[in-house]
């Protein structure tokens, strides 16, 4: 479990976050919801300590990751698998170098057993085959995919997901849905998303933050979602005509 | 942002680059491919660089030589010049352009498509991992690098002298022996060793604290250059002043 409480994150006079309070649970895919420059993406980045707080608390389970020195957080990180928007690939590496790296640099493993547990991950991600191939060579799916691989190979505690189907068609967005669902269950994994997908979010959110102006306006479960009463929540959910009639559907039921 | 602030981040950031790697055969491997990237690659530009310079060199000193200035003086300034300044000093300079404009772009674009951010999530210091190797190597292939260079350009002074019938060939090797200091090539080694670091820890800190896209990438491979160059003359001047006064 991670828990953020009270944290706060300024840049300059610009204060993003004001105070956040949230809890992501084990073996749940928690996602953080809201609009563009909500604070989504400084929240996560927060979390996994590439930003500062300003004020504040983040624990991953017992351990007060924001009092923890250089070694203590790269101890915790060790348990941190991250899909990056842009999948941030390794471009000088291949597809099973990218995948079989945070093996070869943190695991005691044989290196025949790193190449079984990366080619184990890239046919979860269905990339058999593509291990040779370059991140420049694939398809923009394919790279979210080797991401994930990338992200999951070391069976982290924690996995984050920032914005994983953005620029992806629809049916690539529900298989890397599926994957991280599957994944986190699987594995007992505390997953966070960030996301604007709201298919996603209903597909397989168990727990929502929704942040509006960088507070925690509403948490919920994805059925509450659709009917949570919270004006700024309505209108980030029913921005478009199709949720706009799926709840005039909702309410003749 | 001010100059002793950047002072100040870059020694920090030197620090963070010296610090021991987490995994010796990665690094091991890294800098193997940071050998071939920064040296091998770049013997060609070396090479042909120091045999124009040499042969220039030894043409314009034939042209002052005659009268009281005797021939064996092409040999002499041939070598002087290629030890104490064109190979230690104008080599790591065109270097700065090749190697140093290439450790800042490959830097600064993994920083502006978070792989610098996946590394650090991943528990890997990025910084360490990234420049450590490429300071070694630098450290290790710059000395060969500029040793190739003095012999390839007093060669080629030898080569233009016997074509372009400047001098005989006994008095060119003769100019290359005489009142010879052995720690002359120690001064140009020493000074080679300063530069490669220079070089690579600029422009791998400029590289580093990129932000924004493609542009920003542009803009910090030229200060990478601009930055190498003028601290390497500065330093140049600092230790030329030191070991040979």
């Amino acid at each position: 479990m991670i828990r953020v409480s009270g944290v706060k994150k300024a840049f300059g006079e610009k204060a993003v976050l004001h105070g956040i309070d949230a809890e992501f649970n084990s073996g749940q895919v928690n996602f953080i919801i809201g609009r563009s420059g909500s604070g989504k993406s400084v929240l996560t980045k927060c979390i996994v300590g590439l930003l500062e707080v300003d004020a504040g608390l983040i624990q991953y389970g017992d351990t007060d990751f924001s009092e923890l020195d250089l070694k203590g957080r790269e101890k915790v990180r060790r348990q941190i698998g991250m899909l990056f928007q842009g999948g941030a690939l390794f471009d000088s590496m291949t597809v099973l170098e990218n995948v079989i790296f945070p093996l070869r640099m943190f695991s005691d493993m044989t290196e025949e057993e790193r190449l079984e547990r990366a080619m184990e991950c890239l046919k979860r991600v269905e990339l058999e085959g593509a291990e040779d191939r370059f991140p420049a060579e694939v398809s923009g799916g394919m790279q979210k995919r080797v991401a994930l691989a990338r992200a999951i190979v070391g069976k982290p505690q924690y996995l984050f997901c920032d914005e994983p189907n953005s620029g992806l068609d629809p049916q690539t967005a529900i298989v890397i849905d599926n994957l991280i669902k599957d994944l986190t269950h699987e594995y007992g994994t505390t997953t966070v998303v960030i996301s604007h997908d709201m298919n996603s979010v209903i597909e397989i959110g168990d727990s929502i933050h929704f942040l509006h102006e960088g507070e925690v306006a509403w948490h919920g479960d994805r059925k509450g979602i659709l009917d949570s009463g919270v004006k700024s929540l309505d209108g980030f959910v029913y921005a478009s005509d199709l949720m706009k009639d799926i709840r005039k559907q909702l309410r003749k039921k | 942002m001010g100059i002793l602030l950047h002072i100040g981040r870059f020694f920090s950031f030197l620090a963070a680059a010296l610090r021991r790697p987490q995994k010796g055969r990665v690094f091991a491997q890294a800098t193997l491919v940071e050998l071939e990237a920064i040296g091998v690659q770049s013997v060609g530009i070396v090479a042909l660089l120091s045999v124009f310079m040499g042969a220039v060199i030894a043409i314009q000193t034939a042209h002052q030589v005659g009268g009281w200035v005797p021939a064996y003086t092409i040999g002499f300034t041939v070598r002087q010049t290629m030890i104490l300044e064109f190979a230690p000093t104008i080599i790591p300079v065109i270097l700065s352009g090749k190697v140093g404009s290439n450790i800042a772009s490959q830097i600064g674009t993994m920083q502006v498509t978070e792989q610098i951010d996946a590394l650090e999530v991943m528990g890997v210091r990025s910084i360490s991992f990234l420049v450590l190797p490429k300071l070694l190597a630098a450290l290790l292939i710059f000395p060969f690098l500029v040793v190739i260079a003095m012999v390839l350009g007093m060669g080629a002074g030898a080569f233009i002298c016997d074509f372009a019938e400047l001098s005989s060939f006994a008095d060119y090797e003769y100019g290359l022996q005489v009142d010879f200091s052995p720690f002359d090539v120690t001064y140009a080694l020493i000074k080679t060793c300063v530069f490669a670091l220079i070089i690579t820890s600029v422009s791998a800190y400029h590289g580093y604290y990129t932000s924004g896209g493609a542009r920003e990438v542009g803009r910090s491979s030229t200060k990478a250059v601009v930055y190498s160059v003028v601290i390497v003359m500065v330093a140049n001047l600092v230790i030329t002043q030191l070991l040979l006064t």
